[in-house]
């Protein structure tokens, strides 16, 4: 697969290590109610979509950044290749 | 020299005779000759011997796809199993042998399967050899194993190299037949960087086989013009001998090169093999068809093969399987092969016909409405017997039979990414469906199965592909090829109650796809793999379509509501070097060597191989004869004076800025907001299911500025999470991090006279008295007279210890000056054996106890989580279950007979509790002697371990048998207080 990186340019995914589903980014707050639950369902419960997914790759081999790649699991077409620190920062993720 | 089946003509070079020997006896052929083509040449037709039943056998294809002609090429390291003497190029002095017999080719011992073929039908494995089951391990096992697989190895290395390569393109074109050469004429003129790859070594395809002319040129020749062309071009690269095996993601293929298998050794600095990874925009498939054979009753007599391989070994080598030929076909193709071997001046005793409406056939007698109901001749064809349409019988002489049940589309990189083919009735055959983003088909692949059709349909799939990546075409002026319709009217089977072959390399009969549908495996997945048909090197290239056929037949379903099985890569095989590439062997995978290697090799010292780096396991001094002797001088002498260790491969990680305190605070379950500048905290790092995920120090060397350390095996999976942690958790803090394990040289210095010898590099300006710089202190000092280092006081054996690091290039000198001054004290350099015995005698966890299961409350460090902050894995370690009070807790052991060894890995069990999985109580993770103590200690998981000290247990490892009775003990062995670090 290719990875188009948004600084770099198109890249061979064997330079990439894979994560996982983009939601790791949506850590919940310790401080919450029910943190120990919410903390569960952030670890373990994912979705298994068949079609487009959103997930974490880490350019190891390059500039050590993590992407958010928006992949559709049936035919592995790349639709959309992001910065992760900008898709965290979307979501409202800070300090 | 006797090739009594030559012809004239063919593409062969006559002017350049090859000697080669084939079992052992020697023949001539010509450069331009494949090994199956000299041999047939020669008059020989059996080539090897079945899988199953060991049938005599000969080839019954000219190419890939060959199923039986499968011989051992070569000899002693070059031996090569395996290989398909179709597509072997001759060579002078090639040696060749046969395969698959017990005793000679002509007489072979295991014959006798043929004889006990009901015993080896399709599922034999799952149901013969059952019982008595005694028997399955000394007899029907072993039998198997001896009379499976084909070939032999010579056990010895390879002594050829094998490379990747890498290359880049507008257009890849797929096969160099006319719809090839079309295509790759149409982009090259058009001006995109094309390659154009091809499995044969001489380019051509089908036109090197056939007699077709292409303008007035021969197709051989239009060919060999095209070729000349575009190898003119600078944008263009012709891969021959280089088989496309997979269609991959995104446009990328993956190619084989066979650079140097047609000579005996490979030039000077040539490698054997290339695999290539060829990154396209765009891809023109021109993989051609593949002839299919129709099965009849001892259809696989050497000499009975597919009507368009005995052409092509007519017309391109020159060679014929006999001088008397029949030939059988359901179409018009197959006569063609009829009327060129008649061309060629071989006799054709008839042409059988299964069509009663076919076109008629002058030349020969031509029998229609007929069919072949049995092929006679055990080590070749000698007649074979037909039913006519009138149905009597007739026997015919004839030494070949030309087979010919319509051709397949080459479908099989159409199906890398799922796609699924569909089928054509009219053709009677699968052609492509579903396409890989960016590939077009084009020819014979795709179904224009005519001269004509072939390079009109390669340049339209060129401009059709160009025009995707804004490249618009120029046209190519085509020549007037022949464009004869396809008629072929399917027949698959000539039904009778002998044994009709489908696939001949996995032995494979029609009554075994009977047997398979009677038993109920009726899906096409099931019949694959109940029978075997398709699972063989050729992935049943001449039999899958004609197996799923008859199956249909069974079920009374159409072929295209049966279905055809995925096809996936490689297309052929690709031997295993081809993948290693460089590496193989010492090159396996990159080696890391630490600064002091050099040193340490002087000193003979013993390596270790520790993820990828080397490190000194123990230094051997005379005298010595066991690893144990010094291993144990190692730990006595540092704990006596003064021991240094490298430990380089530790990870560092430089952490730097405002938030930088802030940040480790989050990555480590214990604080560390609040120390100082100037000292070091151990730190516990947890995954965010509350697992210990890693360990190590961490020196804060200024307000903005942490290094901190990594265990050897998880420096890259730490930075990595680190990383994670800064760019996708906390976008917003101000911390830079960077690993800079290769940047510093490390060691460890420890003992009682560690702070003595580093008095003696350690520049004068800084003290490090015990008061100016106490346990867990850290500075950036000057060693040597002004060269800059770091010096942290830690200590992973107990002792009084220090960890000094200077930058990398400097590791080795530290090294000689350090034994130079530590020579009062008898210093010496202890490897990582003492160094594991030291942290075991001390109770310090390593990676057999953070091991991925473990919690901080398992390793006795439940206190250290804060729960007054956020870090990872904080939370999820509150979970109910981690928090059982017979949770794990690590502590020491002691064998109670104190001679006794301990042994890693066994449980735990009370006494008088049997030694059962119920009754588990833990398990030991490391074990050492300690020359301290003069016994075996161990570290281990016991529950609820922490309030259990002075209990007494079975220690026991069920595998072998063995037991030990143990003592529970703290798991501090050696100074217990932590008075000699602080001192």
């Amino acid at each position: 697969m290719i990875i188009n990186h948004p600084l770099l340019g198109p890249r061979d995914s064997q330079e990439f290590v894979y994560l996982g589903d983009a939601n790791l980014i949506d850590r919940p707050d310790w401080a919450a109610e029910g943190a120990v639950d919410t903390f569960h369902d952030y670890l373990y419960q994912r979705t298994n979509p068949a079609g487009l997914h959103q997930e974490l790759w880490f350019h190891e081999q390059g500039d050590r950044s993590w992407l958010v790649v928006t992949r559709n699991t049936l035919t592995h077409e790349i639709t959309k290749v992001e910065l992760a620190r900008d898709v965290a920062r979307s979501r409202g993720r800070s300090k | 020299m006797s090739q009594k089946n030559r012809l004239s003509g063919g593409q062969l070079n006559r002017s350049k005779p090859l000697n080669f020997t084939f079992d052992g006896a020697s023949y001539q052929g010509y450069e331009g000759d494949t090994l199956a083509s000299a041999l047939l040449a020669n008059g020989v037709r059996l080539m090897g011997r079945s899988f199953k039943y060991h049938r005599p056998r000969g080839p019954i294809s000219s190419g890939s796809e060959e199923p039986n002609a499968i011989v051992e090429l070569r000899g002693g390291a070059r031996q090569e199993p395996n290989t398909r003497a179709t597509i072997a190029e001759l060579f002078e002095g090639l040696s060749a042998k046969s395969q698959n017999h017990v005793g000679s080719l002509k007489f072979d011992f295991l014959a006798i399967n043929d004889r006990l073929s009901s015993f080896f039908a399709a599922g034999f494995y799952y149901k013969t050899f059952m019982w008595p089951k005694a028997f399955w391990e000394k007899l029907y096992e072993p039998m198997i194993r001896r009379a499976a697989g084909l070939g032999s190895l010579s056990m010895q290395d390879d002594p050829d190299h094998y490379d990747k390569g890498f290359l880049h393109c507008d257009l890849l074109v797929i096969g160099a037949g006319p719809s090839g050469l079309a295509a790759a004429l149409t982009a090259a003129r058009s001006g995109a960087r094309v390659i154009l790859a091809d499995e044969d070594f001489t380019p051509g395809g089908r036109l090197n086989a056939e007699t077709f002319t292409l303008g007035d040129a021969s197709g051989a020749d239009w060919a060999k013009a095209a070729i000349a062309e575009l190898a003119s071009l600078p944008n263009v690269r012709i891969l021959t001998r280089t088989v496309v095996i997979g269609a991959f993601d995104h446009g990328i293929y993956g190619a084989l090169e066979r650079v140097s298998d047609h000579i005996a050794t490979p030039a000077s600095g040539k490698p054997r093999q290339i695999l290539w990874r060829i990154y396209s925009q765009r891809a023109v498939l021109a993989a051609g068809a593949t002839e299919r054979p129709i099965a009849f009753k001892n259809n696989d007599r050497p000499g009975v093969m597919l009507a368009g391989a005995m052409r092509a070994y007519a017309n391109r080598w020159a060679a014929t399987p006999g001088q008397m030929v029949a030939v059988f076909t359901n179409n018009d193709d197959g006569l063609r092969t009829a009327s060129d071997l008649l061309a060629k001046g071989v006799r054709v005793a008839a042409v059988i016909d299964s069509r009663s409406d076919g076109p008629a056939f002058q030349g020969a007698e031509h029998l229609r409405g007929a069919v072949v109901t049995d092929a006679l001749g055990r080590l070749g064809l000698s007649s074979i017997k037909v039913k006519l349409a009138s149905g009597e019988t007739r026997q015919i002489a004839a030494e070949a039979l030309g087979v010919s049940g319509g051709w397949n589309p080459n479908v099989h990189l159409t199906c890398h990414q799922r796609g699924l083919p569909v089928w054509n009735a009219e053709l009677a055959a699968f052609v492509p469906g579903t396409l890989p983003v960016g590939m077009v088909v084009a020819g014979a692949a795709n179904g224009q199965l005519s001269t004509s059709g072939a390079l009109a349909s390669g340049a339209a799939a060129a401009a059709q592909a160009l025009e995707g990546i804004g490249i618009t075409a120029k046209s190519v002026d085509l020549p007037q090829a022949e464009d004869a319709p396809v008629r072929v009217t399917p027949l698959w089977y000539v039904p009778h109650k002998g044994r009709a072959w489908l696939d001949q390399q996995n032995d494979v009969t029609v009554k075994d796809v009977k047997l398979a549908h009677q038993e109920g495996f009726r899906s096409v997945e099931h019949l694959k793999r109940y029978t075997t048909m398709g699972m063989a090197t050729d992935q049943g290239k001449t039999s899958n379509i004609s197996g799923l056929a008859v199956m249909a037949e069974m079920t009374g379903k159409s072929i295209p509501e049966t279905g055809t099985t995925i096809y996936r890569p490689p297309y052929t095989p690709v031997p295993i070097a081809a993948f290693a590439g460089r590496s193989a062997g010492a090159d396996f995978r990159p080696k890391r060597l630490t600064p002091s290697h050099k040193w340490a090799s002087e000193q003979g010292a013993v390596f270790v191989e520790v993820g990828m780096w080397l490190r000194a396991q123990w230094l051997p001094r005379a005298g010595e004869t066991t690893w144990r002797q010094s291993v144990d001088r190692e730990v006595l002498a540092t704990r006596g004076s003064v021991g240094i260790c490298d430990v380089t491969t530790l990870g560092k990680i430089d952490v730097q800025g405002p938030d930088a305190a802030e940040f480790l605070n989050r990555i480590y379950c214990n604080p560390f907001a609040k120390l100082p500048v100037g000292k070091v905290r151990y730190g516990l790092m947890l995954r965010e299911d509350g697992m210990a995920m890693d360990d190590g120090t961490t020196a804060r060397l200024a307000e903005d500025h942490f290094v901190t350390t990594t265990t050897t095996a998880n420096a890259v999976g730490v930075y990595r999470h680190m990383e994670f942690a800064r760019q996708c958790l906390w976008p917003d803090l101000d911390v830079q991090i960077i690993s800079t394990t290769e940047a510093w040289a490390q060691f460890s210095v420890a003992g009682p006279n560690a702070r003595a010898l580093l008095e003696k590099i350690v520049d004068p300006e800084h003290d490090i008295s015990n008061e100016a710089f106490p346990y867990m202190g850290c500075g950036e000092i000057t060693v040597c007279g002004g060269l800059r280092a770091r010096l942290f006081r830690i200590s992973f054996s107990g002792e009084l210890a220090y960890e000094i690091a200077v930058p990398t290039r400097y590791g080795d000198g530290l090294v000689r000056a350090m034994m130079e001054a530590g020579r009062a004290f008898n210093a010496l350099v202890y490897g990582t054996e003492a160094l594991g015995v030291m942290r075991i005698e001390k109770g310090h966890a390593a990676g057999n106890e953070l091991n991925g299961t473990t919690s901080a409350l398992n390793l006795g460090m439940g206190g250290m989580v804060n729960k007054k902050k956020d870090s990872i894995g904080s939370t999820l370690s509150e979970r109910e279950g981690m928090n059982r009070a017979d949770a794990y807790n690590l502590v020491g052991f002691q064998p109670v007979d104190a001679s006794k060894p301990l042994l890693g890995g066994m449980h735990f069990i009370n006494q008088g509790a049997p030694a059962d999985a119920k009754n588990d109580q833990g398990y030991m993770t490391s074990v050492a002697f300690s020359p301290s103590l003069g016994h075996s200690i161990g570290l281990g998981y016991l529950k609820n371990g922490a309030a259990r000290k002075g209990e007494t247990l079975r220690a026991v490892n069920p595998l072998a048998g063995e037991e030990v009775m143990v003592k529970v003990v703290s798991a501090h062995f050696v100074d217990p207080e932590g008075e000699r670090l602080r001192g």
